[in-house]
């Protein structure tokens, strides 16, 4: 396909999604309100930000960690990045106590798990990556038997815990998409923001980095610390999705590899804002259907899971025809 | 010049490249021969910054490689790898455009478009400049890679067995252009080749490595010899002189 033809479907395809989204997220705001305007948008309208927060954060996560991974099956999650936020959690309410816990600022509680998050992750993956043997089996393995480490881990700390600590604990790691807590939503934005000037100040590298580490390296880049960074913005995306609405393990892979069918070239000028406009779709949209039209019957989270669970499934078994 | 100074390499306990010293002068091309496992591949590697190496030094005109920023280097010199397995769903014309990345940093400018089509161009993929690189077969790609290369316009330009997949026809073709580029143009092209006469046609200076070490280097009116490539290889060797080139068979 020429440049233009590309470039025309591209934008074309980005047009759709996020005429779209717009409407689903007009959908989400209006259908069946009933009462004070006031009341049901501000009600409403917190929610839609963190929906969009955490549809923002996962695919833009998913899409760069595939990116340096040079894999299209590994995301974060599956490789136990938010199963070791849960762990952080638990471990911090096992220690300070559930009163201490909730006594921290929300803000500052947020900013200190999000930099623990970071520090670990890149411990662990810059471990993993620094290996000359890219065996992506291997990786996969490692991060599977890492995340069912850490969520036993957990489920321990969890037992032994104090049950009024507990309480509070299982609160805190529901996994749910019914968020209500503005100030939780204010600082993911904050965050998540940040995040975004950094990620747009390398957009030129991206799609180097996805050529591969040898390619990336003789066209110039500093491989070693564009690897870092990215891994870096990613734990915090990661953090940022989980305190909102807990692990989802499959998401980030659907919205991903859809992006990918949808748009012709893999330019993640193109990429990276379907995945979003995708994600949006999906979370904003289901979560509208739901609520209005199966009242609430059904959770959201099990059904992305279940459709990404057979998404990644079919994955496996088409990478083992080729 | 590449000054390749007390290079070594082990993987585990196994050392792949002992100790190499070598100087590949500026210009020509040079091959590097040698049989399977003897460290041609991590050398070149290393030479790249590719690979770390564990004791030595390799400098490039003058500038270390463990220390030149990457970017610096990448207008210097540039290296092709043998398996470059992309996931990314790219066109020929994107993946050559890649090649101006040093330059440009992702926003090619007029003058890198003409860069871009005239690698496509001397490799003869004007009809598939549009297609992409799963609808194309192995050698295709292989041009396009090669056409990548020559579009980062480096000084120094590295090839791990640039015929690979390449049928007879395209792997003249291609020597031919590498030499062209190295002697018009004042290139230097460094590659590991395992064909020996396709070595002995066109090196201007060949490099014999076995076992991690630096064997032997010469013109290759010094190397193409019964003997020595008998003992390079442990197989029976016979050399003949044709039309100006010596020619080993060792069938």
């Amino acid at each position: 396909m020429s440049p233009d033809v590309l470039r025309k479907t591209s934008l074309v395809t980005l047009s759709i999604l996020a005429v779209l989204s717009l409407v689903s997220a007009v959908a989400f705001m209006t259908w069946g309100a009933r009462g004070s305007w006031s009341f049901v948008l501000s009600f409403r309208g917190t929610r839609l930000a963190a929906l969009i927060i955490v549809a923002y954060a996962i695919s833009v996560s998913t899409v760069l960690f595939q990116t340096i991974t040079g894999n299209r099956i590994l995301t974060p999650s599956i490789m136990g990045f938010d199963a070791l936020y849960v762990l952080l959690q638990t471990v911090l309410v096992f220690t300070l106590g559930a009163a201490a816990t909730s006594a921290i600022d929300p803000r500052l509680m947020f900013i200190v798990e999000v930099a623990a998050m970071v520090g670990f992750s890149l411990l662990l993956f810059r471990f993993l990556f620094s290996g000359h043997a890219q065996n992506i089996h291997l990786l996969v393995l490692v991060g599977i038997v890492l995340g069912v480490l850490f969520r036993s881990l957990s489920g321990f700390l969890q037992r032994i815990i104090n049950p009024d600590d507990f309480v509070v604990l299982q609160d805190r790691l529901f996994a749910s998409f019914n968020i209500t807590d503005g100030t939780l939503v204010g600082v993911s934005a904050v965050l998540v923001a940040g995040v975004s000037v950094f990620i747009w100040r390398m957009r030129d590298t991206f799609d180097v980095l996805a050529l591969g580490r040898d390619m990336a390296i003789s066209l110039g880049l500093d491989y070693q610390a564009a690897t870092t960074r990215i891994l870096i913005l990613v734990a915090i995306l990661i953090s940022v999705s989980t305190a909102l609405v807990g692990p989802v393990t499959f998401f980030g892979l659907l919205v991903a590899n859809l992006a990918y069918l949808i748009i012709p070239a893999s330019r993640h000028r193109y990429t990276l804002p379907a995945a979003v406009l995708i994600s949006v779709l999906c979370l904003v949209g289901g979560q509208t259907i739901l609520e209005r039209l199966f009242a609430f019957d059904t959770a959201l989270s099990i059904i992305i899971e279940f459709a990404g669970g057979l998404f990644f499934i079919l994955f496996l078994l088409k990478g083992r025809n080729r | 010049m590449i000054e390749v100074s007390g290079v070594s390499k082990s993987y585990g306990k196994t050392l792949v490249v002992d100790g190499v010293t070598l100087s590949l002068p500026k210009g020509g091309l040079t091959s590097i021969i040698g049989p399977n496992g003897a460290g041609k591949s991590t050398l070149m590697s290393m030479i790249a910054r590719l690979l770390p190496m564990d004791a030595g030094s390799v400098v490039v005109d003058g500038l270390d490689v463990t220390n030149v920023s990457g970017d610096v280097l990448a207008r210097r010199l540039s290296i092709l790898r043998q398996d470059n397995h992309l996931t990314a769903r790219l066109t020929v014309t994107d993946l050559v455009t890649f090649g101006r990345y040093p330059y440009s940093k992702g926003r090619p400018t007029l003058e890198d478009r003409d860069h871009v089509e005239r690698a496509i161009d001397y490799l003869g993929l004007a009809d598939l400049r549009h297609r992409f690189l799963d609808e194309l077969s192995g050698g295709q790609r292989q041009r396009a890679f090669v056409a990548m290369v020559l579009c980062q316009d480096t000084d120094y330009m590295l090839f791990d067995e640039p015929l690979n997949n390449l049928d007879i026809s395209h792997s003249v073709s291609m020597m031919k252009l590498l030499r062209d580029s190295a002697r018009d143009l004042g290139k230097t092209v460094v590659m590991v080749l395992h064909d020996i006469n396709f070595a002995s046609c066109y090196s201007d200076h060949i490099v014999v490595m076995r076992d991690g070490r630096l064997f032997l280097q010469g013109t290759p009116t010094d190397i193409v010899r019964q003997e020595i490539l008998s003992e390079i290889y442990g197989t029976e060797f016979r050399v003949h002189e044709l039309d100006g080139n010596r020619i080993a068979t060792f069938y």
